[in-house]
């Protein structure tokens, strides 16, 4: 007896490994002679081929973001809460189409794929992949699937700055561009918070100059404390304070517990784990050290950083936008300091200024920047009332 | 259609850009955007008629007409509208200036505090009025600049506002001769059809 609700899952799926064979020329200047892209896909293409959605993943994200791969999976696809039959990405109505960007861990070619030229390990020799590089290879894999024009793009976070670059880069491929907890790019702040976790990956001595894959190794340490710093800058003040209070939730007010619930109940006096907070954040830095790549998480940090599709255009995201002619829905949320509402905003303005049609929502939420994968009531029916719309305006009423 | 919103969407030229502050569940929008093919964006703060707009494919921006509109660019938009929110603002002078430097026309609705019905309230109950139109009570209202036609052919005037046109209806949004005759007396809805001097 299967224990997937298939009522609002998109059910068993199995991703595909699609090969590219045309070199890539990336924004480095260097190029991939070769690719392969993990996907999955929910739902059917309808026969106008107008219902594809795409959905753009986030720094750890993958290609499965939907349903189980297995009826043993203990949790379904990290977006598993908005794409489902009836849910707001609804795969009734779209062809949704998700895949693990270049440079990934989820099989997709990246530092962990072996290096035709070498016979070994890409590792650290893999090449820099930029957001416009994900979108050139997202723009192929939309080529061999027969797609003429997403009827949307959709990604929180780094996925908001890909669905910005499909704007920018193929406003003719595109009728809907969804851009959710995304900045137009990098604060010095953001950019601190992901150098520090690149010296921690990089500064462990299980690092071997990123061949720690010939070596039989992996930099555990660094990346644990790289998942930590990142993880504290997806929370809230306030999320966390609910979330390690628990103890003192039912005496105090939940803003004044502070989050500060003990693991034993008592002071050790030593440089153990004391407060719940450490212990969950080393057993959520541990997790992840056992399935991510270091290199990809380099990778990641780095595509980041350097994302400011206002570059080419003197420093003028409007202008940027100025060839744009898709609709644009941009969301963020009120207690996410990692990309807080003023950077959503500050696009929203960008694109009024640029004349766009372009809607802008700030979701009361206390999760933080996290909240993008969570099943906010507010987040979760504008996305459904959206795409409802979008679904009549490209297919019509019929399908 | 209601007769007030027939006589904003002839003052809108087809296509144009329109920008309505205040735009509540969109429906005026949508019905312009069909009827008139209008690049329109509404602003709303309230969550369910933000949502209404995104279902009807109206372009809705979150924000408080309270916090100003400096991140609208001079002349961005052909017409901006301020439909039966004037009176809730907390201060629809600075509004009212604000809308004709982001558009080149401006259309303002407010309910006629001039209204004969209102003064008899004053005049023989002595009490703020209330009534089905406007029903909440002084303590308990969003609407805190209540104004009358008079009042604001005043603002026109000493803002260097232009009238292009000034009309008003009942609150059933029917227009008549007598309501033409008297706007001030008769008139429960005042609609101004504004330009800069």
């Amino acid at each position: 007896m299967s224990k997937i609700d298939k009522s609002d899952s998109v059910g068993l799926v199995s991703p595909q490994r699609l090969a590219f064979d045309e070199p890539l020329i990336l924004r480095s200047g260097k190029s991939l002679p070769a690719y392969e892209l993990m996907v999955e896909t929910y739902g059917e293409l309808n026969p106008g081929r107008s219902n594809a959605i795409l959905i753009c993943h986030a720094l750890s994200g993958d290609h499965h973001a939907a349903g189980y791969h297995s009826e043993d999976d203990r949790k379904p696809g990290w977006w598993d809460n908005c794409i489902g039959p009836g849910k707001a990405i609804d795969t009734n109505r779209f062809y949704v189409v998700c895949l693990n960007n270049l440079g990934g861990c989820g099989g997709s070619t990246g530092p962990v794929s072996i290096n035709p030229e070498t016979g070994r390990h890409y590792g650290p020799d893999f090449p820099i992949i930029t957001v416009r590089d994900w979108v050139n290879s997202q723009l192929r894999l939309m080529d061999r699937l027969g797609i003429g024009k997403w009827a949307a793009v959709i990604g929180g976070s780094l996925g908001g700055m890909q669905v910005l670059r499909w704007a920018i880069s193929y406003p003719e491929r595109l009728h809907h561009a969804i851009a959710i907890a995304a900045a137009p790019k990098l604060s010095a702040q953001n950019i601190a918070f992901n150098e520090v976790a690149r010296q921690s990956i990089t500064k462990d001595p299980d690092f071997h100059d990123g061949r720690y894959l010939e070596h039989g190794v992996y930099p555990k340490q660094g990346l644990m404390l790289a998942r930590m710093v990142g993880h504290i800058t997806y929370l809230s003040d306030s999320s966390m304070r609910a979330k390690f209070g628990k103890a003192l939730a039912g005496l105090e007010a939940r803003q004044d517990n502070f989050g500060r619930d003990l693991r034993s109940g008592s002071l050790s006096f030593g440089f153990n784990v004391d407060f719940e907070v450490e212990s969950y954040l080393r057993y959520q830095g541990e997790q992840f050290s056992e399935k991510f790549d270091a290199n990809t998480y380099l990778l990641m940090t780095k595509a980041l950083d350097y994302f400011d599709p206002s570059v080419d255009y003197e420093g003028d995201l409007s202008l940027a936008f100025a060839d744009s002619n898709c609709k644009f829905l941009l969301m963020s949320f009120s207690t996410d300091w990692r990309f807080p509402p003023d950077r959503s905003r500050e696009v929203a303005n960008r694109l009024l200024r640029a004349g766009k049609r372009v809607s802008y929502l700030e979701i009361e939420a206390d999760q933080g920047h996290d909240a993008f994968l969570l099943p906010i009531p507010r987040y979760v029916n504008a996305l459904s009332a959206y795409l409802g719309n979008a679904h009549r305006e490209i297919c019509g009423h019929a399908s | 259609m209601r007769p007030d919103q027939e006589i904003i969407r002839r003052w809108i030229e087809p296509g144009s850009r329109v920008l309505d502050l205040g735009c509540g569940d969109g429906a005026l929008l949508a019905w312009l955007q069909r009827e008139q093919d209008v690049h329109a964006v509404g602003l709303e703060i309230d969550p369910a008629n933000i949502e209404q707009c995104l279902a009807s494919g109206v372009a809705v921006i979150e924000q408080n007409l309270n916090q100003g509109l400096s991140n609208f660019e001079s002349d961005s938009f052909d017409t901006v509208l301020l439909a039966q929110t004037l009176q809730a603002l907390d201060n629809p002078a600075e509004l009212v200036r604000e809308m004709l430097r982001i558009g080149r026309k401006g259309i303002v609705t407010f309910p006629n505090f001039g209204n004969w019905k209102s003064r008899l309230d004053l005049l023989l109950r002595g009490r703020m009025p209330v009534s089905d139109f406007m029903p909440h009570q002084w303590y308990d209202t969003p609407n805190i600049h209540f104004c009358t036609v008079g009042d604001f052919d005043a603002l026109c005037r000493e803002g260097d506002i232009r009238v292009l046109a000034r009309t008003v209806v009942n609150s059933r949004h029917e227009g008549s001769w007598a309501m033409r005759a008297w706007p001030n007396f008769l008139g429960e809805i005042a609609i101004y059809h504004l330009s800069r001097n």
